[in-house]
């Protein structure tokens, strides 16, 4: 049934260590053990009704931003997914081989950015982007995972970030980012360890890394608005979790808990995080889930939410706006995962004179970038089909002839970068902390010599 | 024949389907215990507030970008619980043997909703055909499935038309009721117990958890 596989085109092969080195050794008693063992032991009721509720309508397809930009093709439409991995696997009670593992992995990973909007579409509500994280679950822990994102993982687990930074280069970067703001605003600074702050900040590990102008961006922002605030000297400091994609659970939980734990120990009052989507659902969501807390220990809130009240509370005061044509792209884990798309456009038509608000599907319908969900931490292997999978992102950008896509989250803001270039939409990304520095009045009074 | 499958049967298929819904009520809650976040996650005021948006016709999204499935899946599924209740056959049977009596529908508009049951069964197997994403996860069993829900209604149908051999055609009438009420439980069916209870969880999660909405 179903149709016929030469009717459909050739998914390109692509070469992954991470899937084709590793698979080499695997047994199929090893794969069938651990595929048994995880579905048996790790999950339950809605891994169960969600199978035996499904009535293969395909409703779902709509939904996803890989199905729509793959000329409807129907292996990229969620259920499809499931189809091609969790149906076989169930079918054949967990007796499948490396290859067709390969095959799972590349879907569950690289073609599913988690987004969730498929059981916004489900009539019965089945998370399918939860059912393929059990695919990705069965993946790690056969090893079958994206080299790159394996690495990411393994930094996680090494330095306890995401990126392979080390205590010192933590300090370092963020003493220089310090006196970097303190060139601009004489009062700027970033309190290490303070106890008993308001604000305990906290950011992803790209940002000392390669963007840690928007360290010192912020140091200026909490010097403007009189912000009681800290961030970390040690381990915790890096809200991001790559584990948590990749199937990692336990590594994942590892990084959760010190995150919370290092806001705790400094007794502060509440997090609040740097712009990124996938963050925030680990320190709200999965985290807390996988540890299980119903809630986060202490209250997180989304960098969009801190600068909305920033500027409704007049702490931040708009000198002038943001002149150029603006759009925007709503993060899937604050927008769905929040509800965030008011106070978004909120602080957008604050700061800016023309903001040019997305076409349909927007808010919680939105599409997502294409890179969330480990997708982009895939890596340059994978870049190509990324962004043909997300052709109609390109044109809900174009057809808003914006210049610039404000991106609320570093995962978007890479993956709509890579899907300008691609679609070649003459754009740029910018950060919504990019834009309040240009626009945000900075009292004579704080204004370095 | 006709007197075993107008009472031993008829009391097989509700003991079935009766005992295995309960059954499948309570592996779920088992499930549901063991699946560390469902409980503590569930809401009611969410979980209901999403379910009364998909059960209203066209309050979700993806009910309006879809009219046509929309508008035949309300039809089919209302038609499909409601029609054989209020069938007047139906209801003399239950007042021969216990005496119970409620409102019918009148013989016309119920040869009119079973037309309505039949065609919503054609436009799902004509769909299920077509559409090359519904086509691509069908299996042999969703035909089966859809033949069996179907299969009462076309043959209340043409025995009520006294169209073949009436006898014949009311004991394949009963038989093939009966089995969709014993597959129910038992087959993706069953959708009809957890709809309720994958929707509302959905809906927990999105309002409670997450602050937004899933319609």
């Amino acid at each position: 049934m179903g149709l016929p596989a030469e009717m459909l085109p050739e998914i390109p092969v692509v070469s992954d260590p991470g899937l084709d080195r590793n698979a080499e050794n695997l047994t199929k008693g090893q794969i069938a053990e651990v595929i048994n063992r995880v579905i048996d032991r790790e999950t339950a009721a809605r891994f169960r009704i969600y199978l035996n509720t499904c009535v293969h309508c395909g409703l779902c397809s709509d939904a996803c931003h890989w199905f729509l930009s793959n000329d409807r093709d129907p292996r990229f439409s969620p259920v499809g997914k499931v189809k091609q991995t969790l149906w076989e696997i169930l079918k054949k009670k967990g007796r499948v081989d490396a290859d067709f593992l390969k095959e799972c992995s590349r879907i569950a990973q690289t073609e599913c950015n988690g987004c969730r909007k498929c059981s916004m579409y489900c009539p019965f509500g089945v998370d399918i982007a939860y059912l393929l994280f059990v695919v990705r679950r069965i993946c790690y822990q056969l090893t079958i995972v994206p080299q790159f994102l394996q690495d990411t993982v393994n930094s996680h687990a090494a330095t306890m970030n995401q990126m392979w930074v080390k205590q010192d280069e933590w300090v370092d970067t963020l003493q220089w980012q310090e006196e970097d703001a303190r060139s601009e605003i004489v009062t700027a600074r970033i309190p290490l360890d303070k106890e008993g702050a308001d604000v305990f900040y906290s950011v992803i590990a790209p940002e000392p890394k390669i963007l840690a102008q928007l360290i010192g961006n912020i140091a200026q922002i909490m010097a403007v608005a009189k912000v009681d605030w800290t961030m970390p000297s040690q381990d915790g400091w890096d809200n991001s979790n790559m584990a948590m994609f990749a199937g990692d659970f336990e590594i994942m939980g590892r990084v959760e808990r010190a995150h919370h734990e290092a806001a705790l120990k400094l007794k502060a009052k509440r997090i609040v995080m740097g712009e990124c989507g996938h963050a925030f659902r680990g320190a709200v969501y999965d985290g807390p889930k996988w540890l299980g807390w119903r809630e986060p220990p202490v209250p997180v809130i989304h960098a969009v939410d801190f600068y909305h009240e920033l500027i409704t509370s007049g702490r931040i005061k708009i000198a002038r706006k943001f002149e150029e044509p603006v759009t925007l792209q709503e993060p899937c884990n604050i927008v769905r995962g929040r509800g965030l798309g008011t106070k978004l456009r909120e602080v957008i038509q604050a700061t800016c004179a023309d903001f040019r608000p997305p076409p349909e599907p927007d808010f919680e319908h939105n599409y997502c970038c294409g890179a969330g969900g480990g997708v982009i931490n895939c890596g340059p292997p994978w870049k190509t089909s990324r962004v043909k999978g997300n052709s109609v992102k390109a044109e809900q950008l174009a057809a808003t002839k914006a210049h610039i896509v404000i991106t609320p989250c570093h995962n978007c803001h890479a993956g709509i970068e890579d899907i300008i270039s691609g679609y070649k939409l003459g754009m740029h990304v910018r950060f919504l902390i990019e834009i309040l520095m240009q626009v945000m009045e900075i009292p004579d009074e704080l204004k370095a010599e | 024949m006709y007197t075993f499958v107008s009472g031993p049967l008829v009391w097989i298929a509700f003991i079935v389907f009766a005992g295995g819904m309960i059954y499948q009520f309570l592996s779920m809650l088992k499930m549901a215990k063991k699946d560390k976040v469902v409980l503590p996650y569930m809401s009611l005021k969410y979980g209901l507030r999403s379910l009364l948006h998909w059960l209203i016709p066209f309050a979700s999204k993806n009910m309006r970008m879809r009219y046509e499935t929309t508008l035949v899946t309300f039809a089919f599924h209302i038609c499909l619980v409601l029609l054989p209740i209020f069938l007047t056959a139906h209801v003399v049977m239950f007042s021969a043997s216990w005496g119970l009596h409620w409102v019918t529908v009148s013989e016309k508009a119920a040869d009119w909703l079973t037309v309505l049951v039949i065609f919503a069964a054609i436009f799902f197997l004509v769909r299920r055909w077509m559409l090359p994403e519904v086509r691509f996860v069908t299996s042999a069993s969703d035909y089966v499935l859809l033949a069996v829900v179907a299969a009462p209604f076309v043959t209340g149908f043409i025995a009520h038309r006294q169209w073949f051999d009436y006898e014949t055609m009311v004991v394949i009438h009963m038989i093939s009721g009966a089995a969709m009420l014993m597959a129910i439980p038992f087959t993706r069916l069953s959708h009809m117990l957890f709809f309720p209870f994958t929707r509302a969880y959905m809906g927990s999660e999105f309002g409670a958890v997450r602050h937004a909405r899933d319609w």
